[in-house]
Order: C-alpha cells, then sequence, then structure tokens
C-alpha cells in the first residue's frame, strides 16, 4: 500500500531541488538540467493524481510536457551553444549582458 | 510492508540520490548522469502507479532523446569543472531555517490529508489504447498545436546553432 502523499512528497522533494539546483548552480548547462529535473517533479504528481482520482487526462498532460520539455531542451542547448561561442564561457557569473 | 511499498522506496531513493548527486557534483557529465539515473528510477514509479505507456515515453524520450541532448552537448561545449562563487550570507542565515519549515509545514499537511489505496500494475486505466483514445479525440487539437510547436522548435534550433559564417555563405 503506497499512499498518494509519498508519491507527492517525492515529486515535492525533486521539484525542490531543481528549484535549489537552479538558484544555487553556477554553470549554463546544469541549470538547464535543474529546470529538467523540476518538470520531471511535476510530471510524477500528474501522474500519481491521474492514479488517485482514475482519470487518464493526468497522464495526457504528462505527454504535453514531454513535448514542450524536448523543444525547449532543443531550443535551450541551441542558445547555449550560440551563448558559448559569443562569450566562451559556460559560467552565468560572466554571461551578464544581454548585448555583447 | 509491502511488495509495492519496497519497490517504491528503491525506486525512490534512487530518484532521492540522484537529485542530490546532481546538486553536488561540480562537473556537469557527472550532474548529467545522475540526472539520467533520476529519470530512469521515475520511470520505474511510473509503472508502479499503473502508467505503463507513459513508462515507456519517460525511458526512450527524456532518459533517451533529451539526455543524450544534454551529453552531446556537454562533450561538445568541452565544459569543465564548475567555478565557485561567493553566496549572500544572509541567502544562507535566512534561506536554510526557511526551507525546512517550508518542507516541514508541506510534508505535514500532504501526509495529513491526503491517502490512496494501492494499485496493480495495469490494473490502472493506463492501457495504450485507452490513452489514444483521449490523446486524439480529446485533446485532439492540443495534440496538433503541439506538434507545430515541435517543428517551430527544430527551426529555431537549427537557426540558432548554426554558425554565421555558414548562414552568410549560404546567402551569397
Amino acid at each position: 500500500m503506497v499512499p498518494l502523499s509519498y508519491y507527492l512528497l517525492l515529486s515535492g522533494f525533486l521539484f525542490a531541488c531543481g528549484v535549489a539546483g537552479f538558484l544555487i548552480k553556477r554553470n549554463i548547462i546544469t541549470i538547464f538540467m535543474s529546470i529538467e529535473l523540476m518538470l520531471n517533479g511535476v510530471n510524477l504528481s500528474f501522474v500519481a493524481f491521474a492514479a488517485h482520482w482514475h482519470a487518464l487526462s493526468g497522464q495526457v498532460f504528462v505527454f504535453f510536457v514531454m513535448v514542450v520539455a524536448a523543444a525547449e531542451a532543443a531550443v535551450g542547448l541551441a542558445i547555449i551553444i550560440m551563448v558559448y561561442r559569443t562569450r566562451e564561457t559556460l559560467n552565468v557569473d560572466q554571461v551578464n549582458l544581454l548585448k555583447l | 510492508m509491502s511488495f509495492h511499498l519496497i519497490l517504491f522506496l528503491a525506486f525512490g531513493a534512487v530518484c532521492v540520490g540522484g537529485a542530490v548527486n546532481l546538486l553536488a557534483q561540480r562537473h556537469p557529465i557527472n550532474s548529467a548522469l545522475s540526472l539520467i539515473a533520476v529519470m530512469a528510477a521515475l520511470a520505474g514509479e511510473y509503472l508502479l502507479l499503473g502508467a505503463e505507456f507513459v513508462a515507456a515515453v519517460q525511458v526512450i524520450v527524456y532518459a533517451g532523446a533529451v539526455m543524450v541532448l544534454f551529453v552531446f552537448v556537454i562533450m561538445l561545449l568541452n565544459a569543465g569543472e564548475e567555478q565557485e562563487t561567493k553566496g549572500s550570507r544572509v541567502a544562507v542565515l535566512l534561506g536554510v531555517p526557511g526551507i525546512l519549515t517550508g518542507g516541514v509545514l508541506i510534508a505535514w499537511v500532504v501526509a495529513r490529508h491526503s491517502g490512496t489505496e494501492a494499485v496493480a500494475i495495469g490494473a490502472l486505466p493506463g492501457p495504450p489504447a485507452d490513452l489514444a483514445q483521449l490523446l486524439f479525440h480529446d485533446f485532439l487539437l492540443p495534440f496538433e498545436v503541439t506538434s507545430v510547436l515541435i517543428l517551430i522548435a527544430i527551426m529555431g534550433a537549427v537557426v540558432l546553432a548554426n554558425k554565421p559564417e555558414a548562414t552568410a555563405r549560404k546567402v551569397d
């Protein structure tokens, strides 16, 4: 017997880890991975609620989240490549100007 | 202690360990590998919740495609160890107690006000046929819109990651 609250706590923990990584990490790629971690935490609570309420819509929403995450990863990594090309660094502290 | 709970705890431990390791590691490639572990363990959790198809897609799309993209970019840019920067002391002094208080509060509320019976693998309304019925019928418009989104993302990635000289040469 696994209560819903266990899944929600795990999901909240993953989301919190993602937020913490987003705030304390300095490498732009790691920050990006923290965002993926947050999305994964949310996906877990979607699936847990879908199981709890016997509603499949929650699982369909997980697909949409995955699609958005994949699109975001593709565009974001392209932006990271471009930032690295112009600035030669991945440290966000040194990337503080929109314009060179 | 049921078998379900043991599996949940095992996968959950991998999730928690991977997430903490992602924060603790200094090198991005180590963070990426621990994120892959988190995603694979989450696929196991989805299986426990009766969502077989979501679990398969999680492994294929997330742990497969997206993370390969990440690892590829890390190797392409030859990303090294992350540099330390000085954090604010006020943030540490106020943030840590704040996080602890918030976490305990949320955990208490969630643990108190929710409960559910366990589900057997495959017992839930999760067969791919039902999911497809919902996805291609009730959610048809969002589905089509996401395909446009993917197309735009592909074009955006190609345009952004293209070398400026390559574009200039094509124009000439």
